[in-house]
């Protein structure tokens, strides 16, 4: 009744029919694009240097896969579970009451932050010059020995030659895991920070010890500023690997490709080939940071749970606004 | 020879002395600002003593040195004969370990101005957690009180929310719960009800006069008037880091002797 009244007072107004602006930059720029996209494949395709089917046949051989599943993939995922570990250890150090713990936890961070990651692999690369056997025992053994007139005393339990263990494998891990470690650190020390005081506070005043408040209450609500961060350092590590060339670490992709690059003279179709790999690793790390992220970015915890916020919010806000508009 | 006879806390137990709290000449500086100057308080086993002042006079610095998140400079606290923080020995206070501080907090329950609930558990995870991480209790015993707790406070119905998912007044009774599972003998309020919108305000009041009915004793900072009138058993008036007025809440808020006193109870009012 009431509506019909309405129309035939006041007409449906026609549609808009305007015309759209013009972008003709927009046109321009896709045309240069193409010309250059097409000069690009040109090359790929003309250009003998690439040499294509010698890449093809090569990248997939058993030392290239075992490279790139040991060297890069095992490395990658070893090198970040000692990072994160030593690093969340070392962020509760700079946070820790203890001048001493903080002061080392200090030195730590400044030390494997200020030197390269490739300068830091090439030292570790050759440590053994400074040690033939690493042993483990009491310090300074000889040293308190001549202070007792002992000559030569040797209180060791073990040992083993350096080559031993630090192997190209270890050295590299070594390496990239304490360099990470410094790394995380600041990343979890933010992220400790993130939290409110009031959760300390309410967690000491019931009691809790340092270690149980930071495990159970601060850093599982540190993580959503934690986690989105590591996933940039894991992505970083993998490519990071590569660097592993100078230790050197011969179980590894690019030192592989290198390799064979070399031996074969093809150096250019090797180094493609390196490029359309660590292009393939680092897009599947992409697609699993997104989810992460994605998956905390939202809120607290798991995504239902925020969604479930949302809607009560929207269901208040919704309430209100019907109550206002009944008065 | 009195040093080794004598027990490491020299205040009699609350069982003898009937105090729950005893403060002495308590004095308080962040750096330069002196916060309490000398507070003396007593607050006997059973009372609700409540704690009333301008902003910025020293109540939440007073409650948190009673569980020890604030180090004192001077003076005493003693909670059930217990000396707070320190350890009195030939002559001599020696700082507590950690430890032993969490394990003096154990029987001191606080709620707060913002409810500080873990974000990340659900209300009765909140609860049950104190009880199973501290004072290791069997999961099935401190679920089964928080249950008991949580329905007391009448949130029966809201166990598995979680805070956001909680209305301010919902969340401070969690808190409140969250607190008294770990069966304190003292518990301390900071304003719990000044960060709430004022419909919410009466249901945490009702859980604070039901607890006060049950004989735990408290200490309550507050601005509310009508809760210090009705239930508090003492009225402790606080302004720039002292006490300037004491008494019965009614007497107090009926015929206040000092001016500060007047002039506070008539803005609040
Ligand atoms: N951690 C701190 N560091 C420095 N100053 C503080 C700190 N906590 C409180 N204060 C100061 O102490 C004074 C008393 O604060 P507070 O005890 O919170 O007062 P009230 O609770 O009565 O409002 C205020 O001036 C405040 O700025
Ligand atoms: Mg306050």
């Amino acid at each position: 009744m009431a509506s019909e009244e309405v129309t035939t007072v006041r007409a449906r107004p026609e549609p808009i029919r305007a015309v759209p602006v013009r972008h003709p930059g927009r046109w321009i720029t896709v045309a240069v694009l193409a010309v250059l996209a097409a000069m690009f494949v040109h090359v790929l395709v003309t250009n003998k240097a690439f040499n294509w089917s010698f890449m093809v046949d090569k990248m997939f051989r058993p030392p290239i896969i075992e490279g790139l599943l040991r060297g890069t993939v095992l490395m990658t995922v070893v090198a970040m579970v000692i990072g994160v570990a030593l690093g969340v250890l070392v962020a509760i150090m700079r946070l820790s009451d203890n001048p001493i713990l903080r002061a080392v936890g200090w030195l730590y961070t400044w030390f494997f932050r200020a030197v390269p990651r490739l300068v830091l692999l090439a030292v570790f690369g050759n440590i053994g010059i400074l040690w033939s056997r690493i042993e483990f025992g009491v310090p300074f053994d000889t040293q308190l020995g001549q202070l007792f007139g002992i000559d030569n005393l040797q209180l060791r339990l073990f040992g083993f030659s350096s080559r031993d263990i630090l192997t190209g494998f270890m050295a590299g891990l070594l390496g990239l895991a304490l360099s990470e470690a410094a790394y995380m650190a600041e990343i979890v020390r933010a992220g400790i920070q993130s939290v409110d005081g009031g959760q300390t506070e309410a967690a000491q005043a019931l009691g809790m010890s340092r270690g149980q408040l930071l495990r159970r209450v601060v850093l599982p609500q540190a993580m959503r500023v934690i986690i989105p961060p590591t996933g940039n350092e894991t992505i970083a590590m993998l490519k990071d690997t590569s660097l592993l060339l100078y230790v050197p670490v011969s179980v590894e992709l690019f030192f592989q490709l290198d390799a064979v690059g070399k031996r074969t003279f093809q150096i250019f179709p090797m180094y493609v080939a390196a490029c359309l790999w660590y292009l393939f690793l680092t897009s599947i790390l992409l697609v699993g940071q997104y989810f992460l992220e994605r998956h905390f970015g939202k809120g607290y915890g798991p995504a239902g749970r925020a969604r479930l916020r949302l809607r009560t919010i929207a269901a208040e806000q919704g309430g209100g606004g019907q109550g206002t508009a009944g008065v | 020879m009195s040093e080794l006879t004598v027990p490491a806390q020299a205040g009699a137990p609350a069982a003898e002395s009937g105090l729950m709290v005893q403060a002495e000449q308590v004095h308080k500086s962040f750096g330069h600002l002196e916060v309490l100057k000398g507070i003396d308080l007593e607050v006997r086993s059973g009372e609700v003593c409540c704690l009333l002042g301008p902003s910025g006079s020293g109540k939440s610095t007073f409650l948190r040195c009673i569980n020890h998140l604030e180090k004192i400079n001077a003076g005493r606290i003693r909670v059930d004969g217990e000396l707070i923080g320190y350890r009195e020995h030939g002559g001599k206070l020696h700082e507590l370990r950690q430890k032993e501080v969490a394990a003096q907090r154990r029987s001191i329950g606080m709620v707060f101005q913002r409810f500080n609930l873990f974000p990340h558990m659900t209300a009765l995870e909140n609860v049950i957690e104190a009880p199973v991480r501290v004072k290791r209790e069997s999961k099935a015993e401190a679920r089964e009180r928080a249950e008991a707790l949580l329905a007391r406070v009448g949130l029966g119905d809201k166990m598995g929310n979680y805070p956001g998912q909680l209305s301010g007044g919902q969340q401070q009774r969690v808190a409140i719960a969250r607190a008294l599972a770990m069966q304190p003998k003292l518990m301390l309020f900071d304003e719990p009800t000044s960060a709430l919108d004022p419909e919410l305000v009466g249901e945490v009041l009702d859980v604070m006069k039901d607890l006060a009915r049950d004989g735990m004793t408290m200490i309550v900072v507050t601005h509310e008037i009508g809760f210090a009138r009705e239930v508090g058993d003492s009225l402790v008036f606080m302004d720039g880091g002292v006490v300037v007025e004491q008494g019965n809440p009614r007497e107090v808020i009926a015929n206040p002797q000092h001016d500060r006193t007047k002039a506070f109870l008539a803005k609040v009012l």
